[in-house]
């Protein structure tokens, strides 16, 4: 992970700030910075959505391709993640360097959205056991400003929910081959019901509280994180402990907490965004990356 | 209460010119032609193409005399003797430590060039050369002056005033080097209630004010005293609107950052680095300037 060098008088203030909630930025131990989330960015993709966290810049594309179902889920699709992180972000990133904190930030997606119910995988079968949409999520790391897995969570969702799923007829012809046609229509498509799709809240610990939304000067003092996926409703999907030092107990339900309580508003604000942009429809002046 | 606030991206505005004194500058981006006159040198930040001066770098022309050369907006610190740095250790060598200044090659501080605990002159022994770590580690931060620069644009730094020394508690902000104006001082001590020095390198350290100011300043012994609450109200609203004048591209000197500070007590400090309201305070901030200056 990018990272700061700090001094310990630094990490002392910061340490101490938290304990009075307010942290550097003069925000309390639960706000997140200002984010801009926009959606559609990326024409070639069947979905895409960039998120701006304060420094943390996230582009999500998805692509929708045909594939065959796993043998153990016969009439369903799939998600298949892919976390690149690019050496605009940090010079660290550059060559190789970047793909271990790739592989662990996509195995951390594919734990989040394992659970049954956060994408509705049987809309995406097409023929039981022969034909289903495979959606390809493509994370790209422009900028490392810190909490790196919340701003992915966010432009998953997003991108998600933009995503746009050609609709396919199957024919079945008397010898009992099967046929596959798209519609001619470009506009005639499926939506993903995103309702139930989690978003990660990372709380780190830092000295005897917790704070939200970590930039990368209070990820250094933190020694321990949570990480946490909530859904809209309120529901924990996944769970997991990061960092070198140790939590009890007693914080864990602590942050669990405030993890829900905060992943709830974080849906709310989102999902409110989402309605906002749609329903400025062709009217929105995209702003993209030349704004 | 969590408070989340997710917005549209909307597309960045252009700021309005604004020349107070001084006349037109010559603003120029890579590419763009300067001259087509022959008679003029060529300096740095541009190139001879086909008998036509053209920029290499987006800034502002200068000219002096026959010389032509183009100080580019946003840049590395070029050091020149006798500014002001704030840098972070690197790295802890056999007699000198390295000092990053968001420069093209790292500073460095000599072992002969430090102030000693105690204000203490003599010949540097052997052992102090072993405690070295003792007084500066990695990671710290120090304020120092500019001795001299090397050949190779390296710049060698200096403590040997009780102003100068470790930095203890506070926040750090970096900012790009051309917005931090020049001055005869650069510390300085804000009647809102914190210090701030403003690095010639675009490293801004604001820090609460020492109560006790005959205690040498630049000895290493850091308060770890936790900081009043009130304290930590200003610096980090000072903070905030240092980040705000930086994104509007307006000059860092202690009357503009004054100035910010004031405008923008009615707001909370965390609203401060919305988009809207940071408009707003830098256009206050500006229209006080310019009453100021005419």
């Amino acid at each position: 992970m990018a990272s700061v060098v700090l001094s310990e008088a630094e990490k002392l203030y910061i340490v101490h700030g938290v304990q009075e909630d307010l942290r550097v930025d003069g925000r309390g131990c639960e706000d997140y910075r200002c984010a801009e989330v926009e959606t559609d960015v990326v024409s070639n993709t069947s979905g895409s959505a960039r998120v701006k966290l304060g420094h943390t810049d996230i582009l999500v594309g998805i692509k929708a391709e045909m594939g065959t179902p796993k043998l153990e889920k016969p009439d369903e699709g799939y998600l298949e993640f892919f976390v690149d992180c690019s050496a605009n972000a940090t010079p660290e990133f550059e060559g190789r360097g970047g793909e271990e904190l790739g592989t662990e930030l996509a195995s951390t997606l594919y734990r989040v959205f394992s659970s049954e119910n956060s994408v509705d995988l049987k809309s995406l079968c097409i023929n039981p056991r022969e034909h289903c949409w495979v959606l390809y999520v493509d994370v790209l790391l422009l900028e490392c400003g810190g909490n790196l897995l919340d701003a992915i969570s966010i432009a998953v969702k997003a991108a998600l929910f933009n995503t746009r799923i050609p609709k396919v007829r199957v024919l079945e012809d008397e010898e009992g081959s099967k046929e596959i046609e798209l519609s001619d229509d470009p506009y005639d498509c499926i939506r993903l019901n995103v309702d139930d799709v989690p978003c990660i809240v990372t709380l780190s610990k830092i000295g005897y509280r917790h704070v939200v939304d970590a930039t990368l000067q209070e990820e250094a003092c933190s020694l321990a994180s949570l990480l946490i996926s909530v859904t809209s409703k309120g529901a924990l999907t996944s769970m997991k402990k990061v960092g070198r030092g140790s939590l009890d107990p007693e914080s864990i339900f602590e942050m669990m907490e405030t993890g829900k309580r905060v992943g709830k508003s974080l849906h709310i604000a989102l999902q409110k965004i989402l309605d906002e942009e749609e329903s400025l429809g062709t009217s929105r002046q995209k702003v993209g990356f030349l704004g | 209460m969590a408070a989340i606030s997710m917005r549209l991206p909307v597309a960045r505005k252009a700021v309005g010119l604004s020349t107070p004194r001084g006349g037109e500058k010559h603003l120029v981006a890579p590419g763009d032609t300067i001259t087509t006159d022959t008679g003029y040198m060529r300096g740095h930040g541009t190139y001879v193409e086909e008998e036509k001066l053209i920029a290499s770098v987006a800034g502002a022309v200068e000219r002096v005399n026959k010389l032509v050369c183009v100080r580019a907006l946003k840049t590395r610190y070029n050091g020149e003797v006798g500014d002001i740095v704030v840098g972070r250790i690197t790295e802890v060598q056999q007699k000198r430590w390295k000092v990053e200044t968001n420069s093209r090659l790292d500073s460095v501080l000599l072992l002969s060039s430090m102030n000693l605990p105690g204000g203490e002159l003599r010949r540097r022994s052997a052992e102090d050369e072993l405690a070295m770590r003792d007084y500066l580690q990695e990671g710290d931060l120090i304020s120092a002056e500019v001795q001299s620069v090397f050949s190779d644009g390296a710049v060698s730094l200096h403590t040997r005033s009780l102003k100068y020394g470790k930095l203890g508690q506070g926040v750090l902000v970096q900012v790009s080097p051309s917005l931090v104006k020049r001055q005869k001082t650069h510390f300085h001590d804000l009647p809102c209630g914190a210090s701030v020095i403003l690095g010639n390198n675009g490293f801004i350290w604001i820090y609460p004010t020492p109560e006790q100011k005959d205690e040498e300043a630049g000895g290493f012994t850091t308060n770890l005293e936790p900081v009043p609450l009130s304290d930590r109200e200003v610096i980090s609203r000072l903070r905030n609107c240092i980040v705000a004048l930086v994104t509007q591209q307006l000059m860092l000197f202690d009357t503009s950052i004054l100035y910010c500070y004031e405008a923008s007590l009615p707001h909370q400090i965390k609203d401060i680095l919305k988009p809207e309201v940071m408009e707003e305070i830098v256009l206050e901030t500006r229209q006080r300037l310019l009453d100021l200056e005419g």
